[in-house]
């Protein structure tokens, strides 16, 4: 099911030849993925426009973390299509930053909070050289933005969850990438945090990056993403959110859990076993 | 105990191949991947035994060859039967690890009427023997061990001085590194080379044992030890030479002290470098189980001593300063209320430091507070009784709950935060009961 949404957009910042290419920041098509041959991710198909904010949300196991995954070519796909501004991913990991979950890293891992912020300028930097005072300053620079210059030098491990994630997201902001993929940067933050992820959402929204963010609390949807794809497995609906976010879709993606297409999954999983 | 020149080449042999060991184990340690030194270790055995059958020759740039591309071999074999394989990354290391290192057994069974080589040189090392082997470098005559791991040694540094902030990356999270163009399969296996390379180097050296041992432990200890990744692995090496050095020292010093001949060199060096970790274990200044030890116990004194100040702060709340409490049956309402109800012991020891350190005296059997200790009861009965009003007023907690809340937070608020609840409530002047909250 493809839901094509690309007109009628205004074309992303312009000076990077590759980004202006393409009106469309993502687009997906037939994308499988499965875990010991058990399909997670079915026949997904996404025209995502450039500049949303578009949240990702879906029952638990639903694939929406695979989804960000298999775009960023970190599990490998049965079959599918990923392109970023009309080109394959792989020729366009430069313009994409990543924000993981916040539960898998090894926080004890010693490196201080400047040092871990810093790791979003490798590419900048390029291999083999160190990184120099002006970068340092960068890094500072986004620390100060999430409200975390204060704790630049210490261990990750004593920083709160809230905390964790703030310093996550200033990784992503100095990569200056023109699409982000966020996996659950709002689980289980406190209210200041909070604000703080909203405040970088609304600054990306004005700069007119694309931000895909998987999401579980369906009372902000409305209030944090002009975008929105629901999802199960495969995409229910794509699109506004003021198109989408119905109560029809939200019946079909999260109601009903026992539909036609998971008992054919079902019925495919016992046979190849 | 008698120092040759012989005992310095066998610590140098040992300090070396210890200090190359540490730094591609910190990385191991650092993955959660530490037993993949043990595979590697044990699995390039095949890879050794071909490149001596092949080249029939101990010394050949082949060996080193012939290991690492097992070493590469065992880390894919790894990852596909994990992958595959439906088991996790522990049976799957067993399973392959077991298979080669049989397998090198068997061949080098098979080559040992053909070239000099026996399993227990491979398995046990015999860095006693190291300074008997020499080779020519550059015009010198230096043991060939010493050689061989001076080279691991220096292929361990250039890569992880060349590729620093590479390896912190994949390090830390491979997914992400991959995304930000630091391929994290390239930098795995390139990790399983060095340490293929590394192992196979220490092997002769140091034996297997210890080379697992110095893989692992260092880093371990320096796990304990640091926060930053730099002093994660000097401190790693630091712990490898000072495990040779002092192994060393222990095998040929500590028997004769007792009348027996020398130990083995390699054996007491492991021992050390465990008797190195469990030091650490017990006194790092963070981690260390003293440390956290002694953390548990000033929490428990510093919130038993404030239970004693606030009970003297209710008994003697109103009265004038010096004298003695206004009813007996308004203190033991207060005292039924305390914790010390039930252990009254606890009390007599919270008294007791009470008056060492001032806050407390005690005349003809009688305690009463002293100035100072007056003033930090009533900082203690403040913060207890802002607690109940912001619990009352901002949480709509029962009446008869609010002291169990209160208590507990009392001990883990400063200064700053008694600040800001009074803030966040306006300044209230009374508890929710309408006493008085001390200034």
């Amino acid at each position: 099911m493809s839901v094509d949404t690309s007109a009628a957009r205004p074309s992303p910042a312009a000076g990077d030849a590759s980004v202006s290419r393409s009106d469309t920041a993502l687009r997906v098509a037939d994308l499988t993925v499965a875990y010991q041959r058990k399909p997670v991710l079915w026949d997904v198909d996404l025209a995502v426009p450039a500049g949303v904010v578009a949240g990702i949300v879906g029952p638990n196991g639903a694939g929406k973390s695979t989804l960000i995954k298999a775009v960023l070519d970190l599990v490998p796909h049965a079959s599918g299509l990923v392109e970023v501004f009309g080109k394959p991913y792989r020729k366009q990991r430069s313009l994409v930053g990543y924000v993981p979950q916040r539960e898998s890293v090894d926080w004890d891992y010693p490196i201080s909070a400047l040092e871990l912020v810093e790791m979003g300028l490798y590419r900048k930097i390029g291999w083999l050289k160190p990184v120099t005072r002006a970068y340092r300053t960068q890094a500072l620079a986004a620390l100060e933005e999430v409200g975390m210059a204060d704790f630049a030098n210490r261990q990750i491990s004593r920083l709160s969850g809230g905390q964790q994630q703030r310093i996550f997201l200033a990784r992503a902001l100095v990569q200056d990438a023109a699409v982000y993929f966020m996996d659950e940067p709002f689980a289980g933050v406190d209210a200041a945090t909070e604000k703080a992820i909203m405040g970088i959402l609304q600054r990306l929204r004005e700069q007119q990056k694309t931000v895909f963010v998987v999401h579980h609390d369906l009372e902000t949807v409305r209030e944090y993403f002009d975008y929105l794809i629901m999802m199960n497995m495969r995409v229910v609906a794509a699109g506004r959110v003021a198109d989408v976010f119905t109560p029809e879709n939200l019946r079909r993606t999260y109601g009903g859990r026992l539909t036609l297409l998971d008992r054919a999954v079902d019925a495919i999983g016992g046979i190849r076993q | 105990m008698i120092w040759t020149p012989l005992d310095t080449w066998i610590v140098a042999a040992a300090a070396v191949a210890g200090a190359a060991c540490a730094l591609s184990g910190s990385f191991l340690v650092l993955r959660k991947m530490s037993m993949m030194g043990d595979a590697i270790s044990h699995a390039v055995l095949p890879g050794i035994a071909v490149a001596f059958i092949l080249t029939a020759s101990r010394a050949s740039g082949a060996l080193f060859i012939g290991a690492a591309l097992v070493g590469i071999l065992t880390a894919v074999l790894v990852q596909i039967i994990r992958q595959y394989g439906r088991v996790d990354h522990g049976a799957s290391m067993g399973v392959v690890f077991t298979v080669l290192f049989a397998i090198g057994l068997l061949l080098i069974e098979r080559a040992a009427g053909q070239v000099d080589i026996h399993p227990e040189h491979v398995l046990f090392g015999s860095v006693e023997l190291v300074p008997l082997y020499t080779i020519r470098v550059l015009g010198a005559d230096l043991p060939r061990g010493v050689v061989v791991v001076t080279i691991a040694l220096v292929a361990n540094l250039v890569v992880f001085a060349a590729l620093f902030k590479e390896f912190r990356l994949a390090t830390f999270d491979p997914e992400l590194a991959t995304t930000l163009g630091v391929n994290a399969k390239f930098m795995h296996y390139l990790l399983m080379t060095l340490v293929a390379i590394t192992t196979v180097a220490s092997f002769e050296v140091v034996g297997s044992i210890l080379v697992v041992a110095m893989l692992v432990v260092p880093g371990a200890t320096a796990h304990l030890l640091t926060r930053r990744l730099l002093p994660f692995l000097t401190v790693a090496v630091v712990v490898a030479i000072s495990a040779a050095v002092l192994g060393h020292l222990a095998a040929i010093g500590v028997p004769p002290l007792f009348g027996f001949e020398d130990t083995s060199t390699a054996g007491s060096m492991a021992v050390v470098l465990g008797g190195l970790f469990f030091v650490a274990f017990l006194f790092a200044p963070e981690h260390g189980v003293v440390a956290k030890a002694s953390a548990r116990i000033g929490l428990r004194v510093s919130i038993l001593t404030q239970d004693v100040l606030g009970l003297l702060a209710r008994v003697t709340e109103g009265a004038a300063p010096t004298s003695t409490p206004r009813t007996t049956t308004d203190t033991l309402r207060e005292y039924r209320r305390s914790p010390f109800r039930r252990h009254r012991s606890g009390l007599r020891l919270g008294l007791t430091l009470l008056r060492l350190r001032g806050l407390v005296r005690q005349r003809d059997g009688r305690y009463a507070l002293t100035g100072a200790g007056r003033d930090a009861a009533s900082r203690i009965l403040r913060t207890h009784r802002l607690w109940e009003r912001f619990f009352f007023d901002e949480a709509g907690v029962d009446l008869s709950e609010l002291h169990h809340a209160a208590d507990y937070l009392e001990h883990y608020t400063d200064a700053d935060l008694q600040g800001a609840l009074s803030e966040e409530l306006s300044r209230p002047v009374t508890d929710p009961r309408g006493r008085r909250i001390p200034e």
